[in-house]
Parts: structure tokens; sequence; C-alpha cells
């Protein structure tokens, strides 16, 4: 039912139930928040979104106070602007100000707020809460001196990853956010999925950086410097240099990145494709020899580490295929470097990831397959981002280029890995042909795409019948699929998991903010590319097939087995 | 919940306790709901709240263990150290204060070694702070056990802290 009330003089209707803040979004009125998170939180924490209700002795958080009919609202008076800036200025009492060295800086909504509300003084000085900084994890860095205390990382960890690896600890000026009895975040049940560092407003979580070290390789002339990029970057990357969201920059990024001196520019859509064939013949091997079923994508760093730690007994059902990055990894470092005839101890490969896990990936001691560590530094794209202003070049400027040879070549079904199930869409086009020998048709599975948490499909396929397949992105959602596995309830063959709400998309390694429309935007995006792509079926890329003739012989083969697959490891989830 | 109140008197060991403790969590397997009152429950069967009683409660009512930290260090009552057979409390509400039960606190850290909210090493003693006892008359006051101690000055506190084993 729609209720008229008025918002700084301006009469509006909404709907029964609309906060306050929603409301005045409609009539076009902004009111500043910080600890309110769209989709996900709002708990009038922080007193930043304060209005004044006419009849009210008190001044209303606007987030978490629901309209009400013939309501008068002013959110500009001399008093609400009074106890904003208050608000602010309290947390602000208890901040470091290293502002200038903030990875942060210009990024941070407290700072941004400060700014809007004009403060030019700090009246309050005093003991400062401290904390401490945890550089435990290769992934996440928390600096606990700067946390403001929204509680933003915690709901995104309990409520939407169904994690809760960080919770407020002691109470009053002592509250921290920290894993049980303080522990390091890397000796905790923590995915590293990194949706805290998109969510946290300020600087005190963000990933792990490792721009200097990249860039001390580039600069090094004994090093080939090798990069690749995963799909959902170019979906997202414009967004750092404002362009719109869902704008592709592919080539732009690709001539970025030589301008920065890698050496070569290989795309993980080479290895996309190529995981489909490892993974879609792994799928139809179980289905035909009794596997475990249903077999889930192994893609997603944090969904692997999300299933080590709080599903090791179901570690069985995960495909064996390492993620594409990894592969391409391997790759470079064996087939590239015989190809190329560079020593492959001189090969720096440097992944630019939407996610903060692939950076703990690299590091676990099974990825050095190639003999050295397959993937040597993993940037986020926001990383990827400040390297580009960091060398001072105009993004807009550049022209676009391609990818190199021999990992450039990509299908349509690769690029939309970047999308939640796109992993699964993907599969389908090849595991239908293979199994049937037959040409499909319509390469488009709209009951895999958009946002829906759960999506499930049942594709019927010759010579093996319904195939059911799940896909879910967010480990909440992942969660909700393990537990039907475990009352053997889910009669699946396939099952597609990413950590992330979105998928890749919306990663935790990439440019903030995200919600659900920017999510879409970029996943638009590369449906799009996927659309307009001569090859669409992974197995249909000239260079996969050329792999296997030259390096791999067959999917699963024994190459395959040791470069592209991995086992996994049973962890504590505590 | 009297009848776990006599097991912290009878000086059970606590490993003999985490049986007792998995009955109370059965009855209440899988409600994060019910997580304060589970904790309640475990407290007084150990006295406090030690790691693997609180790994326990995480597992049986289906909560993070960082949650359930969270709120052990949020409340009070809760305490992740185990208690000295002697309990230790300074007031220090604003009468007592004023008078200079800061003085006796320092100096009972400094003879028992610990800090408020710590347990010697020994558990004879565990010590606290309390913010008025009613004794303001008495002012500074402390608590031992049950025993109510006015006018403390910071040179008895030796003489009455070695009256308890």
């Amino acid at each position: 039912m729609k209720i008229s009330l008025t918002i700084d003089g301006r009469p509006i209707e909404v709907e029964e139930g609309t906060s306050i803040l929603d409301a005045a979004k409609m009539a076009n009125v902004h009111i500043p928040t910080l600890c309110y998170l769209p989709e996900v939180q709002a708990i009038g924490a922080c007193r930043v979104c304060l209005v004044e209700v006419e009849g009210n002795r008190t001044l209303q958080a606007a987030c978490v106070s629901p309209v009400a009919k013939g309501q008068v609202i002013y959110t500009n008076t001399d008093r609400v602007r009074k106890a904003r800036r208050f608000s602010v200025e309290m947390l602000l009492s208890n901040h470091p100000f290293e502002c200038l060295s903030c990875a942060k800086n210009l990024h941070c909504d407290l700072q941004s707020l400060a700014y809007e509300l004009g403060i030019r003084e700090l009246r309050f000085t005093g003991d400062k809460s401290g904390g401490r900084i945890d550089e435990s994890s290769p992934a996440i860095r928390r600096d606990q001196n700067k946390c403001i205390l929204c509680r933003r990382c915690v709901t995104v960890c309990q409520e939407i990853q169904s994690v809760t690896a960080l919770f407020t600890q002691g109470r009053g000026f002592d509250t921290r956010v920290e894993p049980a009895f303080d522990r390091d975040i890397n000796d905790v049940a923590c995915t590293a999925c990194g949706q805290c560092s998109i969510v946290c407003p300020v600087g005190a979580i963000t990933e792990r950086e490792y721009i200097d070290e990249v860039f001390a390789a580039i600069y090094d002339p004994t090093k080939f410097v090798v990069i690749q990029d995963a799909p959902a970057v170019r979906a997202a990357l414009g967004e750092e240099f404002g362009y719109p969201p869902g704008t592709l920059v592919t080539g732009k990024m690709l001539a970025a990145a030589r301008k920065l001196g890698f050496d070569r520019v290989f795309d993980t859509n080479f290895a996309a494709d190529l995981t489909i064939l490892e993974e879609g013949t792994e799928l139809l091997k179980r289905v035909k020899e009794g596997g475990v079923l249903p077999m889930i994508t192994s893609c997603s760093p944090g969904w692997i580490k999300f299933i080590e730690h709080f599903y090791p007994e179901l570690l069985d059902h995960l495909s064996t295929c390492k993620s594409p990055h990894m592969m391409l990894g391997a790759l470079a470092k064996t087939y590239f470097a015989k190809k190329a005839g560079v020593d492959p101890k001189d090969i720096v490969v440097v992944s630019v990831m939407p996610c903060t896990a692939k950076k703990f990936e690299c590091n676990r001691p099974e990825m050095y397959d190639s003999g050295y560590k397959d993937v040597d530094y993993v940037l986020t794209t926001r990383e990827f981002a400040k390297m580009i202003k960091q060398a001072g070049i105009d993004f807009e400027g550049l022209p676009d280029e391609m990818y190199d040879d021999p990992m450039g070549e990509y299908t349509g079904a690769a690029t939309i890995f970047g999308a939640t199930g796109g992993v699964m869409e993907a599969a389908l086009r090849t595991a239908y042909e293979v199994a049937t020998g037959r040409v499909l048709e319509n390469v488009e599975f709209a009951a895999v795409r958009g946002l829906e948490g759960i999506k499930e499909a049942t594709v019927p396929v010759e010579g093996i019948g319904d195939v059911r397949v799940a896909v879910s992105h967010g480990l909440g959602n992942a969660r909700k699929l393990l537990e039907k596995i475990k009352c053997g309830e889910a009669d699946y063959h396939f099952i597609e998991v990413m950590a992330c709400p979105g998928g890749c998309v919306g990663g935790g390694g990439q440019p903030v903010p995200v919600d659900n429309e920017i999510r879409t935007l970029r996943a638009k995006a590369l449906y799009t590319e996927d659309a307009h792509l001569k090859y669409r079926k992974s197995h249909e890329n000239p260079s996969i097939k050329k792999i296997y003739e030259e390096f791999l012989g067959a999917p699963l083969g024994e190459k395959s087995h040791h470069l592209l697959h991995t086992h996994y490891t049973p962890r504590n989830k505590f | 919940m009297s009848e776990e109140k006599q097991c912290q008197c009878a000086e059970i060991q606590e490993e003999e306790l985490y049986p007792r403790l998995e009955e109370v969590i059965n009855q209440h397997r899988g409600k994060g709901e019910d997580l304060i009152m589970v904790l309640h429950k475990a407290q007084n069967l150990f006295g406090y709240l030690p790691r693997r009683a609180q790994e326990m409660v995480a597992e049986g009512l289906n909560v993070s263990l960082n949650e359930v930290y969270g709120v052990i260090t949020f409340y009070n009552f809760f305490s992740t150290v185990p208690q000295g057979r002697n309990s230790v409390k300074i007031c220090l509400g604003t009468a007592c204060y004023v008078r200079g039960s800061q003085e006796v606190l320092d100096k009972a850290q400094k003879e028992l070694g610990i800090k408020v909210g710590g347990t010697t090493e020994d558990r004879r003693y565990s010590l606290d702070v309390v913010r008025c006892i009613g004794a303001c008359g008495l002012a500074p006051a402390m608590l031992v056990n049950e025993d109510v101690y006015g006018r403390v000055k910071s040179p008895h506190l030796v003489d009455i802290l070695k009256k308890y084993e």
C-alpha cells in the first residue's frame, strides 16, 4: 500500500515499509550513510544518516526507520547537520590519520564523509583504542587501527558467505573485529574470498598488495614477465578509469599491460577453455564409470577453501581441475617456456584476477607443478588499476590491442566464466557435443544465467539421459547445496559453485562499490561479448586443439594430470 | 542449575565435565539462538569457559566459534580464565574510589601478580573489580568470597588475603 509523506517540503508517495533512506532516494534527496550496505546491512550503528522527523523528540537513523503516513521529514536542518558531523567527529577522534599512505586513500568513505560534512578541525582528541596489523594471510591485510566498527565485514561474512571468520570481540572502548582468541586471520576458517575488503568503508581490510614486487620483476632485466587476466577483470577495470559499469575494456587493458612492460600478455580465458575440456571430460567419465556425483566445479579458490574447512568429507565431489589461471601458470613455465626458448626459472607469471582468494591459492604448496611456483603473483583488478595510474598511462587514450600467442585465443564459452552460471553453460556446450557427437544449435542456457541464489536446470543429452545441474553463487548458497548433498537429497550430476555473489564479476578483488545492478551490468558485458564471438564452444578453440596436439595429448592424459589437476587438503572449521 | 553448582564445589576434574556439557548441548543442538543460555550453563559447570568447551558449544549449536567468543567477551559474566578458589573483588564505586580503593586495587594486583580479571597460577585467588557493593559507609570496601571488608588500607590487604586458602 502506498502512503504519502513529506521530505524537505516535497510531498512523496512510497510503499509502506520503505525506509526513510530509500524514500529520500526516490525524492532525489541524498542522505549520507556509512555503516549501511544496500542488500546486506541496515543497523543504524554509525548515526550518520540521522534525519529529523516532525513530532519525534530524537533524530532518527534513516536506514532503519520505516516511513509513516503523513510524516514530515527534514534532512537538512541545523540540528541534523550538527548531529551528523558530531557522529563523524567521534569516529575521527579514534582514527589514526594515515590517510596519505593508506591503501584506501581517495577511496575511503570516512574520508569522503569528513569532506562532505565540512569537518575542518579535530575537536576531540584523547586515547585511541588502537588495534593490530594482521598480515598473516597472503590474500587479506587487516589494519585494526583503522576500523570504525561499522560491522559491514562481519555481516557480509556471516549473512552472505555463512563463514563468520570475523566477529566483534569485547565491548565498549575495547571492541574490535577479530577472530576468536584474537587469532590471525590466516589461522582460522577464513576463505580469503575478500568480500570483507569490498565492503570495508575504510582501509581496515584490504587485499595484500604485491604491486611493488611486480614492478620489481618488470624492471629486472633477467626476468621474463608474463601477465594473464581473468574474464571478469575486463568487464570491471574500466570503472577505475571512469567508464560506466559493464564497459568491456579488453583492448585497452592489454595495451596498458604492454606499456607497463610485461613481456607477454596471455589470456586466462584460454585456460578457461582448457578447463572445460578437462572438466567436461572428467564429468563424462564420472557419469559413465559411476564416479562420485554430483561433481562440483573447482575454479573458485574461495569456494575450495570453504569446502576444505567446513565440508572436508565432501572433497571427493570436487573436480580435480585447477582453476584456469593456475593451469595457465603451469603451462607458461613448461609449454610456453619450451616454445619460446626461455628458461622457466626466469619466467615470472602475474595473474590479474577479480579475486583475493587466488592470492592464497598461488601460494599453496600444491601449485609448483611446473617445477617452479606456477603463478608468482596475483594482483586484484584494483591493484592493476593502481599500477596503470602509477605508471602515468593515459588509459582512455590507449589503442585496442590483442592477446599474444600461443595462449591468447579464446571462445565465448570462456569469457562467460566471469559470471555466475558461466562455467556451467560453457561445460554444457562442450559436454553435449562431445557426448552426442551432434552439433548443439542453441548454445545459450538461460536457466543458469542471472542472480538467483541457486539455479537448477535439466538438460536432455542423448545417450546419457537427463543431465541435472545446479549453480550457486555466494558461499551461503553453496552451503545450502552441500547440506542437500549430505542428506542425499541432491540428485544433480554437476554443480557450479562460485564463492562471490554474482560470480567473479562480483569478486573480492573488483572495483568498489558493487551491488546487484553493477554485477548484472558486468555480467551482461561478458554475455554480449560471447554472443559476438566466432567460436562459442571451448572445444572449437584452435589454440586449444593445438596445445593438445603439440603438448598435452588428450584431456585427462598424463601431462594434463600432472600440470592441470590438483588435490585438496581437509582443514579444520575452527 | 543448582546441581551444576554442586559440581564446582566437588572439584571434579575438568575432563569429567565434558560429557555433562555434551548433555546440555544435546538439549539445544542446532539452536544458535540458545547460545547465551548454553554458555551460562557451561560456565556454571566449569567455573569458566575453556576453549574446548567453546568449540563444543560452537559445533553443537551450529554457531561460528568466532561468534561464540564474541559473545563471551562482550558479557562481563563470562570468563575465559579459570576462577580461583577465592574470589577477591575490590569496589571501585564512587565512594570507595574517592577514599582510595584504586590504591588497594594496585596493591592487590602487585601482591597477587595478576591483573583485573585474572587468576593466580595456583588458582588460589581471582581478582575482579565491582561497582558498588552497597557498603559505601565502609569505603573503601572489598569482598573476599561472601565476606565484606570495610575501611581497607593497602597495608591490611596482605593479612586479609592470607586468611583464604
